[in-house]
């Protein structure tokens, strides 16, 4: 077994039983930290396909970011997850007869799996001969695929604007920095001396 | 090339310029003051697209490395979306300035929902169908939601986002699979790899996952579950616009993607169809017999109408497309009418949408009675109305295409659902004395109303020219 063979079911293992875990788990915190293994897994197998940008991207954001917030959002959130848990269990039989019905369509699918004849000519050439796949994403993200791009643009725009529109509220009973008015303050006016006699006071 | 490719998506580009600039200009300036100019803006803006794609545009072109197409099929769709958004909004501004819902943002998503849309029906990529899609949902998930001291709304659209999320999972799971068997997210390159008329398993699965993925966005049976509440839920010019123009974005994104990405496995995905049209039309007709709110009703009417949509593309034929197309442009233009009605009622200030309210309404009002009589008659698709004309069309294209007995099921369920249209007539015309309702309409909704209702009768003599334009929508998508 050659190391990269050995790192590919190393990873891939790690990457299942990590999935499985983020399910099972008791602990809402303990799902996080799995999933945090199971997308450090396959940035290892990013790595292992040669498409070290991804790896870093899922490190960088994932588990940097996504995963963290995860984290403290279930942290904060009191939830008790114990009724969740047994509200679950009276729906477990149906769920796991329909889970049973699609693994076993997937199965059949799975089974007599074959990849069209013409795929493999359809396919595109993501990376041309002697070109960094940073270089090469860029060109597809900014290049061919920019209409996408800016769509995706466009959608996280909306959803910028949904959560303002839902979550804001201006509160009238709050007092307000104003930065011009603190700026355009005259010290001339906005003070008085006066000179006190001892022992007489205003 | 870059500049070709824009020529292309002119429109597009231009409605997404309008829609930042007047989130800026709103935020800058007098923020919820300029609400209602924000409205008429936009509404100005929807149908000086419209006239422009509707106009100006012609042949066929892609854009993008063929992942946009603009053709006759698109461009009837785009002016059927954008006029009827324009109309929807144009008579909700009044309907939300009094209850103070009308916020600028309000006109701002619509138009972006609007953007969705339109890329929807000219995708012809997978991952531009779902960016499209995307962008039309996230943008309804809010609107759904936008009375935010209301436990319904905010319900609703929890509800609609969570189901919605579901069903965009399983779509990309769709897309993912097919993609793997293809090679390629695109559709020529996709229906290339159909081979003798039938679907591999693995493209099969795949197309499966995405029918479902869209039976969710168009409210087919059995993915209907969000629909009454949803509707119920979300303030009444919103549920207008849910029942108008997604609709008919999704219908026509559905076509589209049969067609253009499968369409020489025709048998493969007509009996899908055929089984989510036959159901929605019959839970549709008999789920609404016990409503006694407007708005639910016309949940349950959607359904039904969608079913009788989605058999018109069961066909699998030219015809069965155009006759798809003519009866959601019918289906709109009742809407719009329809809802422009539910809009005014209300009692003491208060929105009242109970069927109850309309106890001896036509002796209040005899012609507003009158108008909504004739647009109920032709949602029953009783003959003499538009409505009853674009069933007819459907039915033909399917007994054409081979299924007779679903012809047949189809006439059935129409006949169980014209109970509940009837009733409200007889209700308004023979009901018994109670408290009457108001209707206080303004000009822009007694407008729409009377609009509507002559459309439905007055276009029965040629249709308004739309049958041609479907038609040529059709060619392009059954080749």
């Amino acid at each position: 077994m050659t190391i990269p063979v050995f790192a590919f079911y190393l990873f891939a293992a790690s990457a299942l039983v990590a999935g499985l875990m983020v399910v099972t788990a008791r602990n809402p915190v303990h799902s996080v930290l799995w999933l945090i293994l199971a997308f450090l897994s396959s940035a290892g197998l990013f790595v292992l396909m040669g498409a070290e940008f991804v790896a870093m991207l899922l490190i960088i954001v994932y588990v940097g970011a996504v995963a963290v917030l995860f984290l403290f959002v279930v942290m904060m959130l009191d939830v008790d997850f114990a009724a969740l848990k047994g509200e679950m269990a009276r729906a477990m039989p149906l769920g796991l007869l329909i889970g049973v019905v699609i693994l076993l369509q997937l199965g059949v699918a799975f089974g007599a799996w074959e990849t069209s004849q013409i795929a493999l000519g359809q396919r595109d050439a993501v990376v041309a001969e002697g070109m960094q796949n940073t270089a090469a994403l860029g060109l597809l993200i900014y290049d061919r695929y920019i209409l996408l791009f800016q769509l995706a643009g466009m959608i996280l725009l909306v959803a910028m604007i949904g959560a303002i529109v839902l979550t804001l509220r201006h509160r009238k009973d709050v007092k307000r920095q104003d930065v011009l008015a603190q700026m355009w303050r005259d010290p001339a006016k906005a003070m008085v001396l006066k000179d006190v006699k001892p022992g007489q006071g205003l | 090339m870059i500049s070709a490719d824009i020529s292309v998506m002119m429109p597009e580009i231009a409605l997404a310029v309008y829609a930042m600039a007047a989130l800026l200009g709103a935020v800058w300036t007098g923020k919820d003051a300029t609400a209602p100019l924000v409205t008429w803006t936009t509404v100005a803006v929807f149908l000086g697209l419209a006239a422009w794609i509707g106009l100006g545009g012609q042949g066929e072109r892609t854009a993008f490395s063929g992942m946009i197409a603009d053709d006759a099929f698109s461009r009837f769709a785009k002016v059927a979306i954008l006029v009827s958004a324009a109309a929807v909004l144009a008579m909700s501004q009044d309907y939300m300035t009094r209850r103070g819902i009308l916020r600028f943002e309000y006109p701002v998503l619509i138009a972006l929902a609007v953007l969705g849309m339109m890329v929807m029906v000219s995708a012809q990529d997978l991952i531009a169908l779902y960016m499209g899609l995307e962008l039309q949902s996230l943008a309804l998930y809010v609107v759904a939601a936008i009375r935010r001291d209301s436990v319904r709304s905010t319900e609703a659209g929890l509800k609609y986002f969570v189901l919605g999320a579901l069903s965009s999972g399983l779509l990309l799971y769709g897309a993912s699979l097919a993609y793997g068997f293809a090679g390629t997210t695109r559709f020529d390159g996709i229906i290339a790899t159909i081979e003798g008329g039938h679907a591999s398993l693995g493209l099969l699965v795949g197309l499966v996952f995405l029918i479902t993925g869209l039976a969710f966005k168009v409210s087919a049976v059995p993915f209907h579950m969000w629909t009454p509440d949803v509707y119920e839920g979300a303030p009444t010019p919103v549920t207008a616009f849910f029942a108008t123009a997604p609709k008919l974005a999704a219908m026509g994104l559905l076509a589209r993607l049969l067609h253009d990405a499968f369409g020489t496995a025709t048998a493969d995905w007509g009996q899908i169809i055929a089984l989510l049209a036959v159901l929605s039309m019959f839970l549709g007709a008999i789920a609404a017999i016990g409503q006694r709110d407007l708005k639910r009703l016309m949940a349950y009417s959607s359904i039904a109408h969608m079913g009788f949509a989605l058999l018109g593309l069961a066909a699998g034929t030219a015809a069965g497309v155009e006759a798809m197309l003519v009866y959601m442009a019918v289906y709109v233009a009742m809407n719009v009418g329809t809802f422009a009605f539910i809009l005014s009622m209300e009692k003491d200030g208060t929105p009242v949408t109970s069927i109850d309210a309309l106890h001896l309404y036509a002796r209040a009002e005899p012609l507003k009675a009158l108008a909504m009589l004739v647009l109920l008659f032709s949602l029953a698709g009783v003959p003499p109305m538009l409505g009853f004309f674009a069933k007819f069309g459907v039915l033909r294209a399917v007994v054409e295409g081979g299924m007779p007995l679903v012809a047949v099921l189809g006439v059935i369920a129409s006949v169980i659902g014209a109970f509940y249209y009837l009733r409200i007539v007889y209700f308004m015309y023979f009901g018994t004395e109670r408290e009457a309702v108001e209707t206080r309409m303004v000009p822009v909704q007694w407008g729409l109303l009377m609009a509507s209702a002559f459309v439905m009768v007055a276009g029965v003599v040629n249709l308004f020219g739309i049958e041609a334009a479907a038609a040529a929508a059709a060619d392009v998508l059954v080749r």
